[in-house]
């Protein structure tokens, strides 16, 4: 069931005028800022579907853009995301895609930052919600409906144990997990969807883990 | 989790309680929340729709776009002013069904219902349906609830996308909504509850989604208007003992599969229907100027 909160239905309050167009392109952005753990310097966006033949009619574009920026769906600041995110000096461009995707409302995000890049691939899917597909090349299936932490690692045996061992430790209950690798013995992504929030310190210690190379967290 | 329509309506007879409690008790279990939370979570949602009736009904609305702004607040003036055909009730519903949408569409605050385009029909049914019952604060709150729990079923086995299931999904899944919400409120049974969204929806279905200019606007405003008023009718027929020959669920299920079956230039693409005539591809012209695509 992909809809699993009353307030999937009744809700999100948000600024209009589409909760797919608009409140469901501010979260995918919020997700990719959440991930990307600070400001980007420049961000691209590109748009495929429905997203990419009405975004200017739905405000898709500046919501995306307050989204980057961290604005949640509430935030009235969001109809001026552009004079904002050029206040801040953060550029931005959207790019039209031709191609037919799975899903009608699909964005890829590019954020940039010195010589950190970040993409994601979101999808949305109805009434707010959205998915996160992809992220630097990894499959994933991201509700952004809990807390979560993505490791990346290397693709070594014990290393999921170690980190699941850490969590557990920490008596953090797991409520979805995911693994994906490009190539086998290569770089690895873990998705776990946790029941709780996870403080800093535990995630210092499973960046510490052998084999982990990076852990971000995305919240409620 | 109930997972369809029968399912929520046998909870609600095995357990003796209403569909609003059926949705804040799995609310409840599901994401290990208090009553109190849930409530209140639900009754923010009820403030915001409450002041975006407030301000379309009274302000003078315009969106961004020029198209839309200010039909809301007309009507509530000509109910005042004249002696209506349809009745106060029918179109106090949707003079604010109209004028949360119109709030919407010039990007105010609104709470989606189960979607944006879609926002008007709930609240607008709501705040009308208020006048003529006088319900407690807490029954308002309920009215959201059971709202919700019809359109998690939806959500879950057909769609409330405009742009996966056109219109119908949208527009056409509110109107089924609030329908239910108007039988319990009324104090219908859970069952005729289910029988107004399922006439309701019936009603609807084979909606597209054409808006012009790809905008939240034309004729999403309007649809929204009709909406409100069909659900108010549909809960008098469920409430009157009127059947609908297919169940719910079912209902439910060929608006999915007529969604599958919709071509893409009627599904928010702002290709087809109303967005393809010469006026709808005039008035895109004129907002975003000629040549775009």
């Amino acid at each position: 069931m992909k809809y699993r909160s009353v307030f999937d239905i009744i809700g999100p309050v948000m600024v209009g005028p589409s909760s797919s167009h608009t409140a469901g392109a501010a979260r995918i952005g919020l997700v990719a800022r959440q991930l990307f753990q600070k400001e980007p310097e420049w961000a691209a966006f590109h748009l495929y579907g429905s997203f990419a033949k009405t975004y200017q009619g739905h405000g898709t574009d500046v919501a995306l853009v307050g989204g980057i920026l961290g604005f949640d769906t509430f935030d009235t600041r969001m109809t001026e995301s552009f004079k904002y995110a050029e206040d801040k000096g953060v550029s931005y461009s959207f790019y039209e895609e031709e191609a037919n995707l799975d899903h009608p409302n699909t964005v890829k995000i590019r954020l940039g930052a010195g010589k950190e890049e970040m993409e994601l691939v979101g999808i949305s899917i109805g009434g707010g919600k959205v998915e996160i597909k992809e992220l630097n090349g990894f499959e994933l299936r991201l509700s952004g409906n809990h807390p979560a932490i993505l490791v990346v690692h290397d693709d070594r045996y014990g290393t999921i144990a170690s980190v699941s061992t850490k969590l557990a430790e920490y008596e953090i209950n797991i409520g979805h997990m995911e693994v994906s690798r490009k190539e086998q013995g290569k770089e690895a992504l873990m998705v776990i969807e946790v029941d709780q929030n996870i403080d800093e310190k535990t995630m210092a210690e499973i960046s510490k883990l052998e084999h982990v190379k990076k852990v971000t967290k995305i919240h409620d | 989790m109930f997972r369809n329509v029968e399912e929520l309506v046998e909870l609600c007879e095995t357990k003796n309680l209403p569909i609003s409690e059926i949705m804040i008790r799995q609310e409840m279990e599901v994401h290990e929340r208090s009553y109190e939370e849930i409530f209140s979570q639900m009754e923010r949602n009820l403030d915001v729709m409450e002041r975006a009736v407030n301000r379309g009904i009274t302000e003078q609305v315009k969106s961004v776009s020029g198209l839309t702004g200010g039909d809301g607040k007309k009507l509530n003036e000509y109910m005042q002013l004249n002696e209506t055909l349809s009745g106060n009730l029918i179109l106090d519903a949707v003079s604010k069904a109209m004028a949360t949408n119109e709030v919407n569409a010039a990007m105010g605050t609104i709470c989606a219902t189960p979607t944006a385009g879609a926002a008007g029909v709930v609240p607008g049914t709501l705040f009308a349906v208020k006048e003529k019952l006088n319900p407690s604060r807490e029954q308002m709150v309920r009215y959201l609830f059971v709202s919700g729990a019809f359109g998690f079923v939806v959500a879950n086995n057909a769609s409330i996308s405009g742009a996966a299931g056109g219109c119908q999904a949208e527009v056409g899944s509110a109107t089924g909504m609030a329908a239910a919400a108007i039988v319990e409120m009324a104090g219908g049974t859970p069952r005729q509850s289910a029988q107004a969204m399922a006439m309701a929806l019936k009603n609807m279905l084979g909606l597209v989604c054409d808006p012009v200019a790809g905008l939240v606007e034309v004729p999403c405003v309007k649809r929204n208007a009709f909406g409100a008023s069909n659900a108010l009718v549909a809960a008098d027929l469920a409430l009157a003992g009127i059947e609908s020959r297919i169940p719910c669920d079912e209902v439910i299920d060929a608006m999915y599969r007529i969604g599958e079956t919709m071509p893409s230039t009627l599904r928010e693409t702002g290709e087809g229907g109303l967005a393809a005539t010469p006026t709808g591809v005039r008035y895109k012209e004129q907002i975003f100027g000629t040549g775009s695509k």
